[in-house]
């Protein structure tokens, strides 16, 4: 059964990452509609979109650009997409049982790392955070609660909308920057942040070590990178071992991430066999 | 083995935790039907030009309303949010005047020492420890039979106290003390809550541009009865068992009405009472609460009749009455053993002393009546869920139960205290404090345990209300099981003190 879900999960985040989308009526909507989509080929490479207008037009994301782009019909849409996203009982409920477990591993790390105070209840304020691979927001959004200035990216325009609505549903997640663009385009821009997050995408990589150097190169001398994975079929074990080899001289702290059946519950562990989380840190060079 | 658990649980830990939603203007008697409006209805207009935005919106500024305010305001992850209370009870702004002179009002509720810890947890114990409260650490149980009895000692268990007795006003007026003291931001609104809007989804937010009007999908929202609005991320239902947010919600109820009424007064004896005592009569319990000062409570459960006559007699009748119900009024006085003096049990308890050997003492005499009488029905309720996506249940909202054991407030006081745990936990990872699987936590956690403790309850009000030979002789060895296993007695003094959560041999 727990196999099953991990199923589920995993096929919940191969969605996120790419055009695949929810159902057979979207994804007419989804090809006719949207300007950047991403061709749900096999390649597993997050190829660049076509990126001027794109990049520019999720940089004023708050601004009336983005609203007369997309006319109310077409916002009810994204509404009920988002809404079927967020629904934490909905088709996305094992990603939303994952994130506590996964927030409370990043607070952790990032609090001893950056001795901030962990019973403040914005720990992170000051901090430039970016989830690479955000999805609808699930973990920029909390992060963004904890104080930080998070930046959101993912190759799939739908998700980066999806996104959008959400976090502009409370001033507090409001700020949070979302670009549908790739981690290599933001070292091409030389964007650097504290502390770089990349869950559950590497596995969908086709390069996971030149994934890994992109995400260096954002992250500021003595910041922090954390990356998940999901550890489950051959080949996903398979790439995250080479990820793990070009990793493994600068991680510094592991935890596996394990799913009680009984419970329904995420919990960390040192198991790392089946899914697992990685902190480490950027020597100043 | 449960039979006797439920039996011998005939503790009375005190009192009742009487109306406490007294304070609760929310919930007072309803003005007509009008007033109740669908969340799908016509919106009110609301007075004033913005709407106030609050993290919580507790509704009901009773005692356990307040000892939310105060958990959230005591720890560093929560104390930064901002809260509103809604209650239309004058004395929450003008503040609670207490005179040590004051004869002992009859509402009070029995702490336990789960709850007194709490209560120092959060800083608010240090308000109430000038005002008149006592501690007990002893308890006798018996009934009208004369075959049994259980005496328990706080010694039983290592401890020092068994539970503490406290007026009603003396608590309301600490928590409101803490909470005033605290640096925290909160609002009373001494207003009633009227409707209630609740996230209807994405789907049906009205986009209307780049105004900043536009109205918040992911907030609940507040019609209060003096026309004021407000938006919370959480709605606290502490509004007592007749709960507006309860009703608004839409959340169903299970629950009866007993046939009982009970009689609540405080009484003075010529000498200090440190004992709890209660007898289990042929109409239901009567118990007597030590309360200080030579005071205590008196709180007896009957029928709705011979409860209006006990009201209305006199003072001096019901002083007799008082008297021989709980010394031979209704049957003899019981025997220190069932069997003889090589009583069975006292080989479970053989090397481990205990409170059992400690013979049957007689309560000691009421002289005076101290206050008026007052008369409440009794009833069982549970709310079949506590929490929806932005509202949650706490205290009597949630749960009645029957005063037999003084457990009500004590379940109230531990919802207060779990749910201002879960929120501190949500906050950590950053969640929206309204999500509805977080809430879930919180009811997982108490849903339980509440109902555990309220079946018990109504175990014993249906066990005692029948008098049936051999029944009778169950309810005795019952008596005697509790009063001589001490494994047992220690398990039952851990479950009524609020150290254990449920009540089997965990």
């Amino acid at each position: 059964m727990a196999s099953k879900l991990l199923h589920r999960v995993r096929a919940v985040s191969a969605r996120l990452k790419y055009s695949r989308t929810l159902s057979p009526t979207l994804a007419a909507f989804a090809s006719s509609r949207l300007l950047s989509d991403v061709a749900p080929s096999a390649s597993t490479s997050p190829a660049p979109q076509s990126s001027g207008s794109s990049d520019k037009f999720e940089h004023n994301a708050k601004s009336s650009s983005v609203r007369s782009s997309l006319k109310d019909p077409e916002l009810a849409k994204f509404s009920a997409i988002a809404d079927t996203w967020w629904d934490s009982g909905g088709p996305f409920k094992p990603l939303h049982l994952m994130n506590p477990t996964r927030l409370a591993f990043i607070r952790s790390t990032l609090c001893r790392h950056f001795g901030k105070d962990p019973s403040s209840a914005r720990p992170f304020e000051g901090m430039k955070i970016v989830d690479v691979g955000c999805g609808g927001g699930i973990l920029s959004e909390p992060l963004a609660r904890m104080g930080a200035s998070v930046t959101g990216v993912d190759a799939v325009d739908k998700n980066i909308k999806i996104a959008r609505i959400h976090a502009d549903l409370d001033p507090v997640t409001s700020t949070i920057e979302y670009c549908c663009t790739t981690a290599e385009k933001l070292v091409e821009e030389q964007r650097k942040f504290d502390a770089v997050i990349s869950l559950e995408v590497i596995e969908h990589v086709a390069d996971p070590a030149e994934f890994c150097q992109s995400l260096s190169a954002l992250t500021i001398p003595e910041g922090a990178l954390v990356i998940s994975t999901i550890n489950r079929s051959m080949r996903a074990y398979a790439t995250a071992i080479v990820a793990a080899e070009y990793l493994l001289h600068w991680v510094k702290e592991m935890a596996g991430f394990v799913y009680n059946p009984l419970t329904g519950r995420w919990s960390l562990s040192d198991d790392v066999s089946v899914n697992f989380i990685a902190f480490g840190t950027k020597n100043s060079q | 083995m449960n039979r006797f658990i439920r039996k011998s649980f005939a503790v009375n830990l005190g009192g009742i935790r009487v109306r406490s939603r007294c304070l609760c203007g929310a919930a007072a008697a309803g003005p007509s039907g009008s007033i109740r409006q669908s969340n799908h209805g016509q919106e009110q207009q609301c007075s004033g030009t913005s709407i106030a935005q609050y993290d919580i919106a507790i509704v009901g500024g009773g005692m356990v309303g307040m000892s939310l305010a105060c958990s959230l305001a005591s720890m560093p992850l929560t104390k930064h949010l901002n809260v509103a209370i809604i209650d239309s009870n004058p004395a929450l702004v003008n503040g609670i005047r207490i005179n040590k002179q004051d004869p002992p009002d009859p509402r009070v509720s029995t702490i336990t020492p789960a709850t007194t810890s709490m209560f120092r947890d959060i800083g608010a114990w240090q308000y109430l420890q000038p005002y008149r409260h006592a501690y007990f650490d002893q308890m006798q149980v018996w009934d009208y039979t004369g075959l049994g009895y259980t005496r328990y000692h706080a010694r039983d268990v290592d401890k020092d106290s068994l539970g503490c007795v406290v007026e009603n006003k003396v608590l309301q007026s600490s928590l409101l003390l803490c909470i005033q003291n605290a640096d925290f931001q909160k609002r009373i609104f001494p207003s009633r809550l009227v409707s209630m809007s609740l996230n209807p989804g994405l789907k049906s937010k009205q986009m209307d541009g780049i105004s900043s009007e536009i109205s918040r999908a992911d907030l609940a929202k507040l019609h209060l009865s003096d026309g004021t609005c407000l938006y919370a991320k959480l709605v606290v239902g502490a509004d007592g068992s007749k709960s507006q947010v309860r009703e608004l919600a839409g959340f169903k109820t299970t629950g009866w009405n007993y046939s009982q009424n009970a009689v609540i007064c405080t009484v003075e004896h010529a000498s200090e009472n440190q004992c709890a005592w209660q007898r289990f009569l042929p109409a239901g319990p009567i118990a007597l609460l030590p309360m200080g000062d030579n005071f205590s409570n008196i709180v007896w459960t009957m029928n709705p009749k011979e409860a209006l006559d006990r009201k209305s007699m006199t003072e001096i009748d019901f002083v007799k009455t008082v008297n021989h119900a709980l010394d031979h009024g209704f049957g003899p006085h019981p025997t220190s053993s069932l069997l003889g003096k090589g009583n069975i049990f006292s080989w479970f308890g053989a090397g481990v002393p205990t409170s059992g050997n400690g013979g049957f003492e007689i309560p000691p005499k009421v002289v005076k009546l101290a206050s008026e009488r007052m008369v409440f029905p009794l009833s069982l309720r549970h709310a079949n869920d506590y929490v929806s996506k932005h509202v949650a249940l706490i205290g009597d909202a949630a749960h009645t139960v029957h005063p037999l054991a003084g457990q009500g407030v004590n379940l109230g006081f531990g919802d207060a205290f779990a749910l201002s745990r879960v929120i501190g936990e949500a906050i950590a990872v950053g969640m929206d404090i309204g999500e509805a699987s977080l809430l879930k936590k919180y009811e997982a956690e108490r849903k339980p345990a509440n109902i555990a403790m309220m079946a018990i309850l109504d175990g014993f009000q249906k066990a005692y209300s029948v008098d049936f030979g051999p029944l009778n002789i169950l309810r005795a060895a019952g008596f005697h099981a509790a009063n001589y296993i001490s494994p047992l007695k220690r398990s039952i003094i851990s479950y009524a003190s609020g150290e254990q959560r449920l009540p089997l041999f965990t």
